[in-house]
């Protein structure tokens, strides 16, 4: 059975809704990537210098990754030459394959949270500015409330104007409380508190915002540093989860955004948003190859529920949804024909 | 600093080029590949990149730069040429309507910093005598308000509000009225963020934009965006045709690709660049300074600029005088320090130095800004008496100044060493002063907060990392 029908009989096990949603979300990404390389195998009846620039354009602009792109490249010129292949056609199997194995959960990096029963998880929330972190602690609090579990949220971004109000109202709207200081104040000492609080009233999840901040900027990553110290000190095997929130319209420096903060908080697994532009996931692909995060949670749409555990299989899926349809059309035709 | 590292894979590329004596399309061909390779990995739009490789390659190989005598430097003026072209040539200013209020509009993303942006630009447009009416437009975030009502009020810029149950196209009709009303001669309307590709938000941008008739639409781009950046210009453009573009985030470690691409495809110009978190962190985008810091040539000019607008005349005229009297005292010393600091972040000065990228061991280099409030602490932890005559510092007042200044002896003993030897030099220099003068002008300094272009002393020793055990500013801040 090839990898595709595998891979449909196992989505169709999965739940619609989430099956949709993905396919929804990354649309866009399947436009501009998987299809435009169809449409490049297509139209190349020989393969030649041409083909490998266009599918190197493609590729990039996808935000691929230059060093992935160029490794990808050279690769099936390798193939091409070793397989004498001249037909763009034939190339095609191998090329998919390629691109499914640079997606695929090779080492299979876990995708769901460290939360346990019976105790506090705490989640603490880094990124650069405007990213999303607030807007996905909102979501994520939804979430939890969905699951019947106790959420307190502290509002540790206390630099940026009316991120704490902001914060509020996420609070109001999914029903849970907020810990908060004013704006200014010690973002160390507002975890402080908000550690303390959730220990009194048996919390089950603590969800920690944190001020957006520039991975190149020492003094605040230094701040970074004393709020997870702080955390650690109050709970000793906190923080459960450091969520690095990465916007996905960002391009290679998504790479050193989770390198440093890595350094700096021992990020534990990247939440990527807003995936539903015309952003290409393409530096999915990115992470996978040049990062050992795994990539948890992904943004797919504005709305409370939006914001789903992120699935390789899925993922893939949604990517190659046409090619996949295709080769189980096809084999359908030539078991009816036998 | 944003650019960095696509300003160090760049060099590397020209070190080939440089000092050959002869070069041949094969070289170019070489250095043109590295040159592609550090563009894309700067996420610069590819097909920016095919063109502008297309470009400075077609003119590099004509036969005037083969057969000069430095070809190497002729490429590199090359590129950066077109690399000032492909940022946008020439600075370009902001809108002023015929009849005021002069009405813009912030339009982008999510998280590109709209709304802080105008923040920036009512502080902006506040030094320079105007009066600025902020107008609440993003009725969708939650706080989205608060935040602009806060940013106003730090600013001292008032802020036009209804509430999140109007609709953005009414509540810019009354704005615009209210300025006119109060004399506000600019109106800035931060909007909501919005993907480029939903229809609907895009439709109420339009009909504010019938209603405001804005003259300046500016799009709000994060300068770290990847390849997409090029898609959302482009469709913004299309629907709302852009009078220019700010962008946000640059004082990352980003490459900047964005920056370098979106001129290109829209052809609107970069108006601002946001550079830091303070609200004053909003500069007028300059291409061709830019041009030269990606290329190591540093950025003379806007250091000279910003030193104009933090120094104060009178203090450094007056220490100028002490100076070529050749006196120098702890005094001086921390207001040459105070006023270097009004500067900003000493990093980001050194980012503006001609050569200084090319320093060894300046990747890792941080400056250490709590060293820098140390020694202010020990000078301010000294009498008025021994500020004026560093003789009087004998062993007991030495420990009085380190208690007082929380720091210990050794450190106010080193802090000492190092005043006495800076003294020497300034009267070595002072001496030398006349001579100095032709010499200065070349050295391309005019950097310290002393007026004129004929520093006493260089700053951060000589700026040639073989020159080694230069005259160290206020004391080493290499790490």
């Amino acid at each position: 059975m090839s990898f595709f029908k595998k891979l449909k009989d196992a989505i169709v096990k999965k739940s619609e809704e989430v099956t949709q949603k993905f396919t929804e979300g990354l649309s866009k990404t399947r436009d501009m990537m998987v299809e435009k390389v169809q449409d490049l195998v297509r139209r190349y009846k020989k393969i030649d210098e041409n083909f490998f620039d266009e599918l190197e354009e493609i590729l990039i602009t996808a935000d691929v990754g230059v060093n992935t792109v160029m490794d990808l490249i050279d690769d099936l010129k390798g193939e091409v030459r070793k397989h004498k292949i001249e037909n763009a056609l034939d190339l095609q199997p191998i090329l998919s394959e390629k691109l499914v194995a640079l997606l695929k959960n090779e080492d299979n990096q876990t995708t769901s949270l460290n939360i346990e029963e019976g105790r506090l998880n705490v989640i603490l929330f880094v990124g650069v500015n405007g990213v999303g972190k607030t807007t996905t602690i909102g979501k994520m609090a939804h979430m939890f409330r969905q699951q019947g579990k106790k959420v307190l949220l502290a509002a540790g971004d206390t630099f940026r104007a009316a991120a704490i109000e902001q914060l509020e109202v996420w609070g109001q709207r999914v029903g849970v409380d907020v810990v908060r200081q004013n704006q200014g104040s010690d973002p160390a000492a507002v975890i402080y508190d908000a550690l303390q609080e959730a220990k009194n009233r048996n919390v089950d999840i603590l969800l920690c915002d944190t001020a957006g901040r520039l991975q190149n900027k020492v003094g605040l990553m230094d701040e970074l540093a004393k709020v997870f110290r702080v955390v650690q000190r109050e709970i000793p095997d906190a923080p459960h989860e450091v969520l690095l929130v990465l916007d996905a319209t960002t391009g290679q420096n998504a790479l050193n955004q989770a390198k440093v903060f890595g350094e700096t908080t021992k990020v534990s697994g990247i939440v990527l948003t807003k995936l539903d532009g015309t952003a290409k996931g393409g530096i999915v692909i990115a992470i996978r190859n040049e990062l050992n995060i795994p990539v948890k949670y992904v943004g797919l749409g504005e709305k409370m529920d939006d914001l789903q555990q992120f699935d390789p299989e899925q993922f893939v899926h949604a990517l190659f949804k046409g090619l996949i349809d295709e080769e189980i059309k096809e084999e359908a035709e030539t078991e009816t024909q036998q | 600093m944003a650019f960095e590292s696509l300003a160090n894979r760049l060099q590397s590329a020209f070190d080939k080029l440089r000092g050959r004596g002869k070069i041949d399309e094969d070289v170019v061909n070489e250095a043109m590949r590295e040159v592609r390779l550090a563009l894309l990995e700067a996420d610069v739009n590819f097909k920016v990149v095919k063109d502008f490789v297309g470009r400075v390659k077609e003119r590099a190989v004509g036969q005037d730069v083969l057969k000069s005598l430095t070809p190497g430097q002729m490429v590199i003026k090359i590129v950066n040429e077109e690399l000032t072209e492909l940022m946008g040539g020439n600075v370009s200013t902001l809108a002023k309507a015929h009849r005021p209020p002069t009405i813009i509009m912030m339009v982008g993303l999510q998280g590109a910093g709209k709304t802080t942006t105008t923040g920036k630009l009512a502080k902006y447009l506040i030094k320079q005598n105007h009066k600025p009416l902020l107008v609440a437009g993003d009725i969708y975030r939650p706080a989205a308000i608060k935040q602009l009502q806060v940013l106003g009020e730090q600013v001292g810029a008032p802020v036009f509000s209804l509430g999140d149950q109007v609709s953005p196209v009414e509540i810019a009709k009354q704005a615009i009225q209210q300025a006119k009303e109060n004399q506000n001669d600019y109106v800035i309307i931060d909007t909501a963020g919005r993907l480029h590709i939903d229809e609907a938000l895009m439709d109420e941008l339009k009909n504010v934009r019938e209603v405001a008739k804005p003259d300046e639409i500016l799009l709000v781009v994060d300068a770290m965006t990847g390849q997409d950046a090029v898609n959302v210009a482009e469709s913004f453009n299309a629907q709302l045709e852009l009078s220019g573009v700010v962008l946000t985030k640059l004082d990352g470690d980003t490459r900047g690709g964005a920056a370098l691409s979106v001129k290109s495809v829209t052809g609107k110009p970069i108006k601002f660049a946001a550079t830091g978190e303070k609200l004053d962190a909003l500069e007028p985008f300059h291409p061709d300074r830019m041009s030269s810091r990606i290329l190591g040539m540093g950025d003379v000019l806007s250091l000279i600029e910003k030193a104009q607008e933090a120094v104060d005349e009178e203090k450094a005229k007056e220490m100028e005088q002490q100076m070529r009297k050749g006196e120098f005292t702890f005094d001086m010393f921390l207001d040459s320090m105070q006023q270097m600091r009004k500067l900003g972040p000493l990093e980001d000065i050194l980012g503006m130095l001609p050569g200084m990228n090319k320093v060894k061991g300046m990747k890792d280099f941080k400056v250490d800004e709590k060293q820098l409030a140390r020694t202010e602490a020990i000078v301010k932890s000294m009498t008025k008496a021994e500020r004026q005559n560093p003789d009087l510092l004998n062993a007991g007042r030495r420990r009085r100044i380190a208690a007082g200044s929380g720091t210990t002896v050794q450190e106010v003993n080193r802090f000492i060493k190092q005043f006495e030897e800076m003294k020497k030099m300034m009267k070595q220099f002072s001496g030398m002063a006349k001579q100095m003068q032709k010499k200065g002008k070349k050295k391309g300094g005019g950097f310290m907060p002393f007026k004129g272009g004929k520093p006493p002393v260089n700053p951060f020793g000589d700026n040639n990392p073989k020159g080694g055990g230069g005259f160290n500013f206020p004391f080493n801040p290499f790490k």
